[in-house]
């Protein structure tokens, strides 16, 4: 009883005391804080479920680390430690760990701590799904409709474009009132007369279908579409009134407008996707139009030589792991000495021998192919290895709501274009480039003049092979690095030197980009599979009727 | 003897060396096979096969083998070319007098060496997921048929996430085709429209997927949920998850339900575009069980690499390897006629806590598991079905094969009777 007396008065001083602290701090951060703090608790928890249940109050909070948090759970970045259950956001790989930020509520107001390192396994993640990550992004985005940036805002206002309730109609409004980029308000009034066109009276929904006329938005085009069907079903029933039917005129414009965009759009989208793909193919081919068109030596050992480039950039990222942006950089110099190194072993050792024996040097280039495959099998193991894209090659430059260019691509088109014309300059401007041409036209009068014939064969076979070895680079950022990587792109190097014509870079460039071209522009009808084949008998046939390609050599030199 | 010739007369001497010293006799030994492909394309799933067989054989060994005598493993490679896998499989039924085969990944090779293996009255584990609608006396499928992973995925998109179009994505080959017909056939079922689904098809090892996601994207903008259902097969899923991710399609907008992606594939690639996406599977590393935890540690332990993961399809050698031990036991001979019989019937532990028997139509009972992808390259399971599915041979969606059933038992001993004629094919696969 004694006991209970005097922890019953305890408490009252404590209530007390609480009261009091509340009447001299601030009062509207206590609330904040007391949001936060519940949170916190929750997602500490191991259950999905609890931790679900943090979300509406860190939406609540109006502290700024919510945010912090918020955006650390969509990207999976939040732990917790074992240790003690505090939170932590997890940054970039070091050496020695990884970079941890710690929650610290007992500043003022709550925030994160400076980076330092720990050792990751003593973190365990804070679990999130699909479900969750939907409801965070829509609250990052109610969240940052008035943040200072302005590309945040934007990203805020497409995100809860077409999911606009009463709530978030207000928060647009009060955002719209002070917001002062020009697209970001047009963006904010085109989600407000959606909402119009969705919820409003008949006249209003008429004014907001007038006024939505020239969006490209989905959702706004979804939601003409609705529209258009809703009437065309009360039109069954009973004749249309003279509002219903401008509504209905409206829709049907509006729709017609942005299908109009939109056939246009997945043209020039073709057109882009035509020119990366052959942009791919133009690079993994100009090696071998060195080799193969200068020089006339049939290398089945090509596509692993783009393998090793490849590799050569999985080895450096692993070297600096921080540094994903200079690695790639530093990859493109390195890989070509790989392969340019490795690609002359393979002509001094091999070649050399077989030179005019095309049947020979095609058979024991091959073996040479599959001796690399497996020597990269038993060397990084035959499963595939990661190789990260740094963060400037991702994402997309969104043009308008229904037409966007990938970042990645975009760097691989200007990649292959930079690397052809380096290729041009060397053959034509320099002393290697003069001697290669002159071996290649005519090797005895060269050698008369000369030229060490036998040396130049070896640098050109250099040349030719580090430019695979750069192609390389470039397809590990699209895709898989594993042994079989080469084989895949053998058959189109050669597809493309041999259309474009043996013995011409031009040809290989137009070869190469015109064929990714229409592979894309078939595709749509044909299907993937159908449209391969569809080129492949195209070449067939034009070889067939031209059989120097596109662009043949011409004069004396050629033999034949 | 032409030149040719004196290139290629060592390295045949050399082959042939090898191949004996491979199967240099130890009496009294019971000999298990092993076809996985150690070379070629598809070694980058079928090796880590091989190192499992090995494992459990050196641990059957160690608990003193069967029957009182030793298990000797029998490697073969048949260096992932289809016509090769017969030819195996031949010398290992015929040659190398092996009890039982554990091999095959990909279903062409499957129905390549099936004929060898009938003709031979041999005995198959196959240890991967397949499209079904086959049943064969001497094969054990220990994989899941597509009502154990194709059918639960598609209901938990339907009736969890409320995806209402359906992207129906594939490589171009027998596993893809058949699986999306039994789908599109199942949604139709459930009452979805004709243009509510797209399939696409593309060739192996895929890498421009410019435009697919794009039409992805399009189909997905209509205004329903949409998801993407995908038997896309190996290398073909790297830059495709990473094109997704590039033109911005998260997971949280459009889903993609994989069949084919699990943790090893997983372990090659770089993760962070994938967060959140879906696989089926009947086993993830991740699930929490006694058996499991000492199977993953047993296998780092093996493969001596603590960075190595475990995957479905070692799961399903681990189940199939128990059952042939127990129905051994059971019939106290390896001869093939009373280990078929015995087998029927024989319950193991599988990996995820629970036992998987073996039905009458050579197909097992497993869990079915929903798992998101993470960026450790792990799952973490966000569904599963409340018990074990059986395996179904013919596929109850089909008009070909719905009144089609399978039961080894004695009198039917039929791998494809007609219930509406009464009538068994005769035909075993």
């Amino acid at each position: 009883m004694k006991m209970n007396k005097s922890g019953g008065r305890l408490h009252w001083l404590l209530a007390l005391q609480a009261v009091i602290l509340m009447l001299l701090a601030s009062s509207p951060h206590v609330f904040a804080d007391e949001a936060l703090d519940q949170a916190v608790l929750k997602l500490q928890s191991p259950k999905l479920m609890e931790v679900r249940q943090a979300l509406p109050l860190l939406k609540d909070s109006e502290s700024e680390v919510a945010d912090e948090l918020l955006a650390a759970l969509l990207t999976s970045d939040l732990y917790r430690s074992r240790a003690d259950d505090r939170l932590v956001v997890m940054g970039a790989t070091m050496p020695g760990g990884v970079e941890v930020r710690r929650l610290d509520m007992a500043t003022e107001p709550p925030g994160l701590t400076e980076p330092e390192i720990a050792k990751k396994g003593d973190f365990r993640r804070v679990a999130t799904n699909n479900a969750m990550r939907r409801q965070i992004r829509t609250l990052i985005a109610t969240r940052s409709l008035q943040h200072k940036e302005v590309s945040r805002r934007l990203n805020a206002v497409n995100q809860i474009f077409d999911k606009l309730d009463e709530d978030n109609v207000e928060l647009i409004q009060s955002a719209f009132a002070g917001e002062d980029n020009a697209e970001v308000k047009a963006l904010m009034q085109q989600a407000l007369q959606l909402f119009r066109l969705q919820t409003g009276a008949l006249g209003d929904q008429l004014e907001a279908a007038q006024n939505l006329q020239d969006s490209l938005q989905p959702a706004v085009v979804n939601e003409f579409r609705s529209l258009r069907r809703e009437l065309t079903d009360i039109a069954d029933t009973r004749p249309l009134t003279a509002q219903e039917k401008l509504l209905q005129r409206a829709a049907s414009d509006g729709i017609r407008k942005v299908e109009e965009k939109a056939e246009f759009y997945s043209k020039v989208e073709n057109l882009f996707f035509g020119l990366s793909l052959g942009s791919v193919l133009v690079l993994a081919a100009i090696g071998l139009a060195v080799t193969f068109g200068v020089m006339g030596v049939i290398n089945m050992a090509h596509g692993e030589l783009i393998m090793l480039g490849a590799y050569t950039t999985f080895v450096i990222q692993q070297l600096m792991p921080q540094q994903v942006g200079l690695a790639l950089l530093l990859s493109i110099p390195c890989a070509f000495v790989v392969s340019a190194v490795v690609g002359m072993l393979i002509e001094r050792g091999v070649i050399r021998f077989l030179y005019g024996r095309p049947l020979e040097t095609l058979l024991a280039t091959f073996g040479v192919s599959l001796i690399l495959q497996q020597a990269v099998r038993s060397i990084f193991s035959p499963l595939n290895r990661a190789v990260e894209s740094p963060d400037w090659m991702h994402g997309v430059w969104q043009i308008n709501p229904i037409f966007s260019i990938t970042y990645n691509r975009l760097f691989i088109i200007f990649f292959s274009l930079m690397v052809f014309f380096a290729l041009l300059l060397v053959l034509k401007k320099t002393s290697l480039g003069l001697r290669v041409r002159a071996v290649s036209q005519n090797r005895a009068m060269a050698q008369a003049m000369g030229v060490r014939s036998a040396w130049v064969d070896c640098t050109t076979f250099g040349l030719g092979s580090g430019i695979a070895g750069i192609a390389g680079v470039a397809l590990s950022q699209l895709t898989n690095v594993g042994p079989n990587l080469g084989q895949s792109y053998i058959i189109d190097s050669f597809m493309v030197v041999v259309f474009g014509g043996v013995g011409n870079l031009w040809g290989t460039l137009v070869a190469g980009l015109s064929l990714g071209v229409a592979n894309k522009f078939l595709e749509p009808f044909s299907g993937a599979v159908l449209a391969k084949i569809l080129v492949l008998i195209f070449i067939i046939l034009f070889i067939q009727k031209r059989p120097r390609g596109l662009f043949p050599q011409k004069g004396r030199a050629v033999d034949g | 003897m032409n030149k040719a010739q004196r290139f290629f007369a060592p390295l045949t001497l050399a082959f042939t060396t090898s191949l004996m010293a491979g199967g240099a006799l130890a009496e009294e030994t019971i000999k298990v096979g092993i076809l996985h492909s150690l070379s070629g394309t598809m070694a980058i799933s079928e090796t880590t096969l091989k190192d499992t067989m090995l494992m459990l054989i050196d641990e059957q060994n160690k608990k003193g083998g069967v029957l009182g005598k030793k298990l000797e493993a029998v490697v073969v490679d048949p260096a992932s070319d289809w016509p090769l896998f017969a030819e195996k499989a031949r010398d290992l039924i015929s040659k190398e007098k092996v009890a039982a085969v554990f091999g095959c990944w990909t279903s062409v090779s499957r129905k390549s060496v099936l004929p060898v293996f009938e003709e031979l009255n041999s005995l198959l584990f196959y240890p991967v997921q397949y499209e079904g609608e086959e049943s064969s006396r001497n094969v054990f499928y220990t994989g899941a048929a597509p009502n154990q992973q194709a059918i639960p995925a598609v209901d938990y998109l339907m009736n969890d996430l409320g995806v209402e179009r359906w992207v129906l994505a594939g490589t171009d080959y027998v596993y893809p085709r058949t699986t999306n017909k039994v789908l599109e056939a199942y949604l139709k079922g459930k009452g979805v429209n004709a243009e509510d689904i797209m399939i696409n098809y593309t060739p192996f090892g895929h890498s421009d997927w410019q435009s697919i996601v794009s039409d992805i994207k399009k189909f997905g903008d209509a205004g329903k949920k949409t998801a993407v259902v995908s038997t896309i097969n190996g290398d073909a899923n790297v830059p495709f998850y990473k094109e997704l991710g590039n033109q911005g399609i998260s997971a949280e907008d459009i889903p993609v339900v994989a069949f084919s992606v699990g943790e090893e594939e997983l372990s090659g690639i770089d993760t962070k575009p994938l967060v959140g996406h879906l696989a089926a599977w009947n086993y993830f590393q991740s699930v929490e069980s006694d058996v499991n935890t000492q199977f993953i540690d047993s296998w780092k332990k093996f493969i001596k690499n603590t960075d190595r993961v475990t995957n479905d399809p070692m799961e399903a050698h681990y189940i199939g390897f128990n059952m042939w031990i127990e129905a051994v036991k059971k019939a106290q001979t390896t001869e093939t006629d009373a280990v078929i019989d015995a087998m029927v019937g024989v319950a193991v532990p599988n990996l995820t806590g629970g036992y998987s028997a073996m039905m009458p139509n050579h197909h097992i009972t497993k869990p079915v598991l929903i798992g998101e992808i993470q960026d450790d390259g792990q799952f973490q399971v966000v569904w599963e079905t409340s018990g074990l599915v059986a395996g179904d041979a013919w596929s109850d969606f089909l008009p070909d094969s719905k009144d089609l059933i399978a039961d080894w038992r004695k009198p039917m001993s039929c791998g494809n009777y007609n219930v509406k004629t009464g009538k068994c094919s005769g035909q075993n696969f």
